[in-house]
């Protein structure tokens, strides 16, 4: 099968969508508070105490600089967690795509939805900690604002890329593969608690060829600091067109997974 | 009047295997269709192909009209499926499993809860409308499932298996809804492993073996042409055994047991009976269950 075939999508996409908006809202308690502690509990932990030791990075004060790094990571964890754990749940234990293909919805669909939800899990946990940054003083306005439509595209590509896992994955503990393999040393070597220049040429140059968070950061620090350079375009760039890519891979990969 | 679905020399090949091999079958509008077959005949995979939601390898399946690999959200559209996993989504609600699902077809959201409470009556789960699905018990899903299968006001129901694992009174209950439904026109095609179940609600069938299709009739055209209207039983010994042979008669052996499928069973019983020593003799009705074991063979399936 074309790994590359493009889908066939309508505004059906929206009522996937809809239902995952829906069961956020109904738990909406337990989904809200959690995942935007962690990075707050980073923040303090590193940015306020070994910032103390550390002094300023690039100019800025270490706890500035690593807000929206900070940010960028909670943006790969909501995307990416999504659409691997929850979206395998759905997927495998609950038969939820099975349910919604017998009606007028394509597979396509509802992959396409689960990834824009992903995207919108994204945008969620970067809106609440907006304004926790900024009351610390840690990011700019207004150009910090951008960072909300910012993190819809940054989601798209940590959601297609976990939906590619989640297409391949046997079984939902498969899971620790790719995120003891590359989220964590995305999370440890993009340029988040360290500039990258502090890294050899080579793992410089992976990093920015493999990692999406090495983008993700730049584009998130420029923002934060009020300022896009002319690197933030070939970053947008890649982020667009491996985004593009992924999320065309990861439905033909689900096609072949539920469909044969 | 043209059928409204039909299959010719439809097949399926999954990873190498022959899962359906050329079947061809006309359902009629109106009509309650029944699939029956041990596991693995293939009847699940025909479900889904009607369905539109696994492709065929090759042949024809035109489901009103339309062909399943050119205008499947057509076809999905005027199908109500009730498939054999529960497949109900544990995050909603009963009232909201339906709401939900609703609007996968466009269903305005009023028009949608009108609907929805209107079904829940109908499968007597109304007053269950804000219970949580797994507080459900097994045969309440189903009707939920059912429910769910009915929400676009199908012209056409996929019924999978609709009754497995539920007890009596709500398998009754489930084929009181599905003779209702029939009754407004609804066009039912049905997979079964019950004979039962298939002798009370199918007009005609077809009985499936690896992949092909064996048998077809009405239920009773079945019955008279592969077993006669009695069979006789009796204990299986090797002495028994013998007796039959000798007599020249059709019999299948199952779990310890002889099943004579005699044109005169009460003269064959009286006369066996004075020839060799028989133990537990009955004579009784054949079924539809005579005929798929016969046809099927004894061998466990799984």
């Amino acid at each position: 099968m074309d790994l590359l075939r493009p889908p066939d999508v309508s505004y059906r996409v929206w009522k996937v969508w809809m239902r995952n908006r829906d069961v956020f809202l109904k738990t909406v308690k337990v989904n809200f508070v959690l995942p935007f502690l962690e990075p707050i509990l980073y923040l303090l932990a590193m940015g306020f105490g070994l910032g103390i030791y550390v002094g300023e990075v690039d100019g800025m004060p270490y706890a500035a600089f690593i807000a929206p790094a900070l940010v960028g990571i909670s943006m790969m964890n909501a995307s990416f967690f999504e659409c691997t754990y929850a979206s395998f749940v759905r997927m495998y234990y609950q038969k939820t795509f099975d349910a919604i293909i017998s009606t007028p919805l394509s597979l396509d669909e509802v992959i396409l939805g689960e990834i824009v939800w992903g995207s919108t899990k994204s945008l969620i946990n970067t809106s609440i900690m907006l304004p926790i940054l900024l009351a610390l003083q840690l990011i700019k306005l207004p150009d910090s604002l951008l960072l909300i439509p910012f993190s819809l595209l940054a989601g798209l590509v940590f959601s297609s890329m976990a939906m590619c896992f989640t297409a391949i994955a046997p079984t939902i503990d498969s899971f620790n593969y790719p995120i003891f393999l590359f989220i964590t040393p995305m999370f440890l070597f993009s340029g988040t608690f360290f500039p990258l220049s502090a890294l050899p040429d080579p793992m410089q140059l992976a990093s920015q060829i493999f990692f999406p968070l090495t983008h993700v950061v730049l584009i998130s620090r420029g923002l934060a600091a009020g300022g896009l350079g002319a690197q933030s375009l070939i970053s947008l760039a890649w982020l667009i067109s491996v985004g593009a890519v992924l999320t065309i891979l990861s439905i033909n990969l689900m096609r072949r997974r539920l469909l044969a | 009047m043209p059928p409204i679905i039909s299959a010719i020399d439809l097949t399926k090949i999954y990873d190498g295997v022959l899962v359906v091999d050329g079947v061809n079958f006309e359902i009629n509008e109106g009509e309650c269709f029944g699939f029956l077959g041990p596991n693995g005949a293939g009847k699940t995979t025909t479900m889904k192909m009607i369905q539109c939601v696994i492709p065929k390898t090759s042949g024809r399946l035109l489901v009103k009209g339309m062909e399943v690999g050119e205008r499947p959200r057509e076809i999905k559209r005027i199908l109500g499926v009730v498939p054999q996993d529960n497949n109900l989504d544990p995050d909603f609600t009963v009232l909201e499993n339906l709401t939900t699902y609703a609007r996968y077809y466009d269903i305005p959201k009023a028009e949608a809860e009108r609907r929805a409470l209107e079904l829940l009556r109908f499968v007597q789960l109304y007053e269950k409308r804000n219970s949580a699905v797994n507080k459900l018990s097994g045969g309440m899903r189903r009707r939920l499932i059912l429910a769910r299968a009915l929400i676009n006001d199908p012209e056409i129901l996929i019924l999978d298996e609709p009754t497995a694992g539920l007890d009596p009174q709500a398998r009754h209950t489930i084929w009181e809804k599905i003779r209702a439904l029939k009754r407004e026109g609804v066009t039912v095609v049905l997979t079964t492993h019950y004979m039962e179940e298939a002798s009370q609600l199918c007009d005609r069938l077809v009985i499936m073996d690896l992949g092909r299709i064996i048998a077809e009739g009405n239920p009773r055209e079945l019955i008279e042409r592969h077993v006669g209207p009695e069979v006789v039983e009796v204990d299986s010994r090797p002495e028994v055994l013998d007796c039959v042979l000798r007599e020249g008669e059709l019999y299948e052996e199952f779990g310890g047991r002889i099943h004579i499928f005699a044109r005169n069973p009460k003269g064959l019983a009286s006369e066996l009976m004075g020839v060799c020593d028989f133990e537990n003799i009955t004579i009784r009705r054949a079924t539809l269950e005579d005929v798929f074991l016969k046809l099927t063979g004894k061998a466990l399936r799984d």
